[in-house]
């Protein structure tokens, strides 16, 4: 086995779980939020290093980990500083795949190997001033822009724009950049497709065995509108049986909904779920000018009244949320008892766009 | 079938009782069967025709009637079954109202349950795996199916074969069980085993407790292997009844009701057929329990008994059943006819002849009469799909049996009849000219669709193999022919049809043109051979499609309209030909040089051949024993011949197919034994080894060590495709040269050569056949030699490998692996994708002198005679693979013209079919 590019990973991995027990977790809020005051233009985004690159890159949230590293650290300063325990790294669009659309595929392990160096370093920084409370960093994998199960043509509903094993090496690669860059966990999210999901995990999968270091994985999906289901059609049961087999550390729902409208699907994991749950809803839902208003403390409401019903392992905030956000959700898990993992009966358990099981 | 039996939360809550049983504990899973190309025929048309959309409709309907997972299976022979498999589920993807059930990816072939994992966002069932080839291959696929998340069945299969007793089916399934959990970490609860149901009933004794053996090897596994599953396919123990669904439906329901009792919890099913058990009536439910349950000895006698009793439709039991000798003799030859009964048609013939003349008629109304009543039954039901093949060729044996014995009546009534002045007017459907052409010996298609036209009363004039165009057309004036038919089966033969058709025009031809053959396609008769003939030219797939053809150009009515469409047809498809062309670019043959195979030569030795150590470089077999090639015979190809589609075992119990499949199995066991034991004829070969060097695309084989007398150059030809497609983009533009050790690479490499043959002697019995106007045997005694030539050349390939060559000294492989082709080294054959050019092959007879060593020719067209013989050459290097040199460009052509010593135009007629261009027509 190869020695560990990040000294100390395996007693900090020990650290969150046994914190896990003990406590909820708080997840970081919202990156998009906190660069939008920067108002970067396009000369901004590029920095001195892609100064001449050929495409537009404003907007490309992921470089600035790269050309204003800075504006990066200082918002995983900011989250730490209201309390959250888990930082999500600045790379959410860092597949090959994801930036091919600003011409920098080749950029993507370098994105991945930075973005988790910088949340490593602030997450560091905060576990020296507070050695009770530690920080972890978790890689955060977003879905890419292209789906596995479904057709970008009406037309044609056989046709995939991108594969499985197409998805697989994009993921293999983000998840190799990542960890070197010293993620303690990573966070396949945002998941609005379960077979891009399967993929990131096969390769997360493979990769860990060619490694021989086992990380945590959290997994995170996105219900899409009240209907319910994942964009790919998936009830929250059947995306469940789709991923369990990787034993994740924990199971949820982010994005999309806020958390007043998040609760039914969050209960049905934790109902069904043998794996922790997580759940970080955006700040309400969009308001006319697609803004997020959500106050803080409605937010926390929400999350707070979840956690005192058992149904949460791990919390946060996604779109529009911001470090009072995180501050509010901190205070109001603080002390309460986390869910404990209910015992589930042995079936074999799979599913389509709905769930099946068999008992044995 | 139960409405509604998923609950909310998709819970298996079909109570037992609802499908087969009433045990109120139990549930039991059915797994929808009909998208299944293997299981339904329907399901299978429509998906080799493409017409996707119907097929997901049947995929629709099984969910909408209560099928909880569905089982999809692409495996046919005909079809690309990764991209198939790939492309319905994509499709089902976008169909929340079938995608909304888990599926079952069911394939016998890795590649494609693998292709099928990541097509699906759900957790599926992988259908199946098991021991077959060893352990090591069990886990590595097991740990693949977890990875991608899914369960899994388990075939209680290993390297000894499918396990038949409780005991072997416990074994098993217990040694996966501990394999699964143990060492790969699979969730007990995602493993499903099929223990393997077979059929019962079929009249031999050891098949007898064949349900038994399932029943309580379910309840051992379910006791001591916690959490695991049972599946299995349940319509298989019934088969022996094929064609008496009552029967049927009344075993799956015994069977079942004991199965599930005894822990089964799943099972491939057409749920909407299971008798309920209550319902059944008690003499039959006895009947069947006692057969299912194997409680007495006789118990399918007495089960076969009373089966006629509740047969439904039309089929057989398995009994012999006289009762059809009672009927008047017209109805008995109807039925002769229909069943292939020779056994009394000398007798009913003699009958039938007897009531006319004393009608006062005549021997031809018998034929007229109700041999062909007889004959329009056969053809209607082959039409409908309810007769294969196979049984069809027996019909005709009847047919011509009969017809044979009427003969001696007929010719004397012709002389009454001339001495009288009367002039005989035949009445059949039309006279049909068949051939084999110049170069081509190969028949057996070209029989079979002579034989299905004669059951459709045509005259069938056939001239045989290698017959030039002049007789052809000669004959063809000579005897007024309606139709021309063409067949061939070797590459040649298309540019030998094509000119043909060019002097049919020229001459002032106006009878259509039939063609057919394996090499032939519809898209190469539109392009190549239609538009040299400016009448109906129509390509003819295979015997079922031979007598509509004939008959829409025989018809008065539909003759016009029916050309005019096939003409239309052909011609859009020259235009998509066109059009597509221009679209697959190649490269420069520089260019795919620069991408050969690359060989680090310095890295291994050449193995010396044994033989060449030994001495000398030819070996020769003047008699091979026949016994021991009758072991290794791959049967699958067998089956294609006679039009039957599906792999071999699984074909005999085919659903749809099986009885016809046995009963020719069984026919061609039983001549088997007799061509051995009676040595019908001699397998003859003769092998070579040579040092040899490649230069270029070119390999030089040398006279001995010394590697200075050149005792001949063979060429190869190098794909052209251009390699930038996601999934080749790193594959190397090969040529069989590459395999070989470059001349100044300094590794002194060899070369080998075969020529084998199981054809000598054959001619003589095929004629004694036909003389018995015995078409079924006939063509049966050639299609038997064709397989042992194969089987021939995969044994002696497997020597050369341990013995002769001696490369794979240690090589362990069963015959189904060596069906696989999993071993090291190849053995291609000129006129095949590696290496096109049929040419080639005079130089290997010369290396050979094959004609003196094996007894065996080359036509003008480079086609072996005997037929059943199989000649190439043997290239030993681990990377040596087989692979489609595919079309190529005219700067190859030219290359290889200049190398070969042959001016370009004649390249182009030898590889006419490879050619990715258009040469300028021949108009004459």
């Amino acid at each position: 086995m190869p020695a560990d590019p990040s000294p100390h990973r395996v007693a900090r991995v020990q650290a969150l779980t046994a914190a896990l027990k003990d406590h909820i977790l708080v997840l970081d809020g919202a990156m998009g939020t906190m660069i939008q005051p920067h108002k970067l233009d396009e000369a901004g985004y590029r920095g001195i290093r892609f100064a001449a690159h050929a495409k537009v890159v404003k907007g490309n949230n992921d470089l600035l980990t790269l050309s204003q590293p800075t504006i990066i650290l200082d918002i995983h300063r900011a989250y730490l500083e209201a309390g959250a325990d888990i930082v999500e790294t600045n790379t959410f669009s860092s597949t090959r795949i994801a930036q091919a659309d600003y011409g920098m595929e080749s950029l993507a392990y370098e994105l991945n190997l930075e973005g988790a160096k910088l949340a490593r370093k602030a997450c560091d920084e905060y576990t020296n001033k507070t050695p009770g409370k530690p920080r972890f960093v978790a890689g955060a994998i977003g879905p890419t822009n292209r789906t596995a199960s479904i057709s970008p043509d009406v037309n044609d509903p056989a046709f995939r724009n991108v594969t499985f094993d197409e998805l697989r090496a994009a993921f293999r690669e983000q998840a190799e950049g990542l960890v070197a860059g010293g993620a303690d966990l990573l966070l396949v999210e945002t998941i609005i497709d379960t077979l891009n999901a399967k993929a990131a995990l096969f390769a997360i999968d493979e990769f860990f065995e060619a490694s021989g270091l086992r990380l945590p994985v959290m997994i995170s999906g996105t219900i899409t509108d009240q209907s319910g289901r994942l964009l790919s059609g998936q009830t929250p049961e059947a995306f469940w049986n789709s991923l369990r087999h990787v034993k994740p550390l924990s199971i949820g729902f982010n994005c999309a909904l806020g958390a007043a409208q998040f609760r039914p699907y969050v209960a049905e994991l934790s109902r069904v779920a043998d794996a922790l749950i997580s759940a970080y809803p955006n700040a309400g839902l969009p308001n006319a000018f697609g803004e997020y208003d959500e106050l803080p403390h409605t937010t926390a409401g929400h999350i707070g009244a979840w956690a005192k019903d058992g149904l949460v392992n791990i919390v946060g905030g996604c779109c529009g949320t911001t470090p009072d956000h995180i501050k509010a959700i901190c205070e109001s898990v603080a002390g309460v008892v986390p869910r404990k993992i209910p015992k589930q009966p042995v079936k074999m358990r799979l599913s389509g766009l709905e769930p099946f099981s068999l008992a044995s | 079938m139960t409405e509604g039996i998923a609950a909310a939360s998709g819970e298996a809550l079909v109570p037992a009782e609802e499908l087969a049983a009433k045990v109120a504990t139990a549930t039991f899973v059915n797994i929808g069967e009909r998208t299944n190309v293997t299981g339904s025929a329907k399901f299978k048309k429509l998906i080799l025709a493409g017409n996707f959309e119907a097929a997901l409709d049947v995929a629709r309907q099984q969910v909408e009637s209560g099928a909880q997972i569905i089982d999809i299976n692409m495996d046919e022979a005909m079809l690309d079954s990764e991209a198939a498999m790939v492309k319905f589920l994509n499709l089902i993807a976008a169909e929340p109202d079938i995608s909304r059930v888990p599926v079952m990816i069911d394939s016998s072939k890795w590649s494609v349950i693998e292709a099928g994992l990541k097509c699906v966002q759900g957790k599926p069932i992988v259908n199946s795996i098991s021991m077959k080839e060893g352990e090591a291959a069990f886990i590595a696929q097991a740990k693949k199916v977890r990875r991608y998340g899914a369960a899994v069945v388990v075939m209680a299969f290993d390297e000894k074969g499918q396990a038949d007793t409780e005991e072997r089916k416990v074994e098993i399934c217990t040694k996966s069980y501990k394999i699964l959990t143990e060492k790969v970490g699979f969730p007990p609860e995602d493993i499903i085993f099929d223990p393997n149901i077979f059929a019962v009933a079929t009249g031999i004794e050891e098949h007898n407790n064949y349900a038994i053996d399932f029943i309580n090897a379910t309840r051992r596994i379910k006791q001591t292997l916690p959490h695991a599953h049972i599946s299995g396919g349940v319509s298989n123990i019934s088969f022996s009844f094929r064609g008496n669904e009552q029967v049927r439906e009344a075993m799956h329901a015994v069977f079942l009701y004991h199965a599930i009792k005894a822990g089964m919890d799943m099972g491939i099913v057409n749920a909407g057929q299971l008798a309920i058990y209550e319902d059944i009536p008690a003499e039959l439910k006895e009947r069947a329990e006692d057969v299912i349950l194997n409680r007495r000895s006789d118990a399918t006698d007495r089960l076969l008994e009373i089966a006629d009793k509740y047969k439904a439709g039309a089929g057989a039991a398995r009994a012999v059943d006289l009762s059809w000798r009672g009927a008047d003799v017209n109805k008995r030859l109807a039925h002769a006819l229909v069943n292939g009964i020779t056994d009394y048609i000398d007798a009913d013939t003699e009958e039938a002849r007897a009531a006319a003349e004393a009608r006062g008629g005549r021997p031809l109304d018998v034929i007229e009469g109700p041999l062909m009543d007889g004959m329009n039954v056969v053809g209607d039901l082959f039409g409908a799909g309810k007769m294969f093949l196979p049984q069809v060729v027996k019909s005709a044996r009847v047919m011509k049996k009969s017809v044979a014995y009427l003969i001696p009546y007929i010719e004397a009534e012709k002389i009454r009849n001339a001495a009288l002045g009367i002039v005989d007017a035949s009445k059949n459907n039309g006279k049909i000219l068949m051939a084999t052409v110049k170069g081509d010996v190969h028949d057996i298609g070209k029989n079979i669709v002579g034989v299905v036209l004669q059951c459709n009363n045509y005259e069938v004039i056939d001239l045989g193999v290698m017959v030039s165009c002049a007789k052809i057309l000669e004959t063809a004036r000579e005897v007024k022919a309606d139709i021309i038919g063409l067949s061939g089966l070797i590459t040649p033969s298309l540019d030998e049809m094509a000119y043909v058709a060019r002097e049919m025009e020229r001459e002032g031809f106006a009878v259509p043109l039939m063609i057919g053959g394996a090499t032939t396609s519809k898209i190469h008769t539109a392009v190549k051979i239609a538009p040299g003939y400016d009448k109906a030219t129509v390509y003819v797939p295979d015997a079922s499609r031979a007598v509509g053809v004939a008959g829409n150009l025989m018809s008065a009515q539909n003759r016009d309209a029916y050309t005019t469409e096939v003409k239309a047809d052909y011609a859009r498809m020259r235009e998509a030909h066109a059009r597509q062309q221009q679209g697959k670019k190649r490269q420069a043959l520089a260019a795919a040089r620069a991408n050969r195979v690359k060989i680090d030569w310095s890295a291994r030795l050449p193995e010396k051949p044994r033989a060449l150590s030994a001495g000398g470089a030819l070996t020769i077999f003047a008699d091979y024993d026949l016994a021991e090639l009758t072991r290794t015979i791959d049967w699958t190809p067998f089956f294609q011949t006679w039009e039957l589609a599906g792999k071999y075992p699984e074909i005999l119990t085919d659903a749809l197919v099986g009885q016809t499949a046995l009963n020719l199995y069984n026919d061609a066991q039983a001549m088997l034994q007799r061509l051995v034991s009676e040595k019908w004829v001699t397998a003859r070969a003769v092998i070579g080894f040579w040092p040899a060097s490649s230069i270029g695309d070119d390999i030089e084989v040398y006279a001995d060590d010394k590697r200075s007398k050149v005792l001949a150059t063979l060429h190869s030809l190098r794909q052209q495709m251009i390699r930038d497609g996601a999934k080749s983009f790193d594959r190397a533009n090969m040529a069989l040269a590459d395999f070989i050790a470059p001349k100044d690479s300094g590794s002194a490499d060899y070369i080998g050569a075969f020529a084998i043959t199981t054809g000598i002697g054959l001619e003589k019995k095929v004629a004694e056949f036909e003389r018995d106007h015995d078409d079924y045997n006939a063509i049966m005694v050639k299609a038997l030699a064709d397989r042992l030539a194969e089987a021939f050349a995969e044994r002696m390939h497997q020597r050369v490998r341990k013995e002769f060559w001696g490369y794979a000294a240690d090589e362990k492989l069963g015959n189904e692996e060596l069906i696989a082709e999993k071993y090291r080294g190849i053995r291609p054959a000129p006129g095949y994708p590696a290496s096109p050019d049929h040419t080639e092959k005079a130089l290997l007879w010369k290396l050979l002198d094959a004609e003196k060593n094996a007894g065996m020719t080359l036509t003008e067209s480079f086609a072996m005679w005997p037929a059943a013989s199989v000649s190439g050459f043997y290239f030993a290097h681990p990377e040596a693979a087989y692979f489609g040199v595919g079309k190529i460009e005219r700067d190859q052509v030219e290359d290889y013209a200049r190398r070969k010593g042959m001016t370009v135009a004649e390249v182009e007629r030898w590889l006419a079919s490879s050619l990715n261009y258009e040469t300028p027509a021949v108009k004459i």
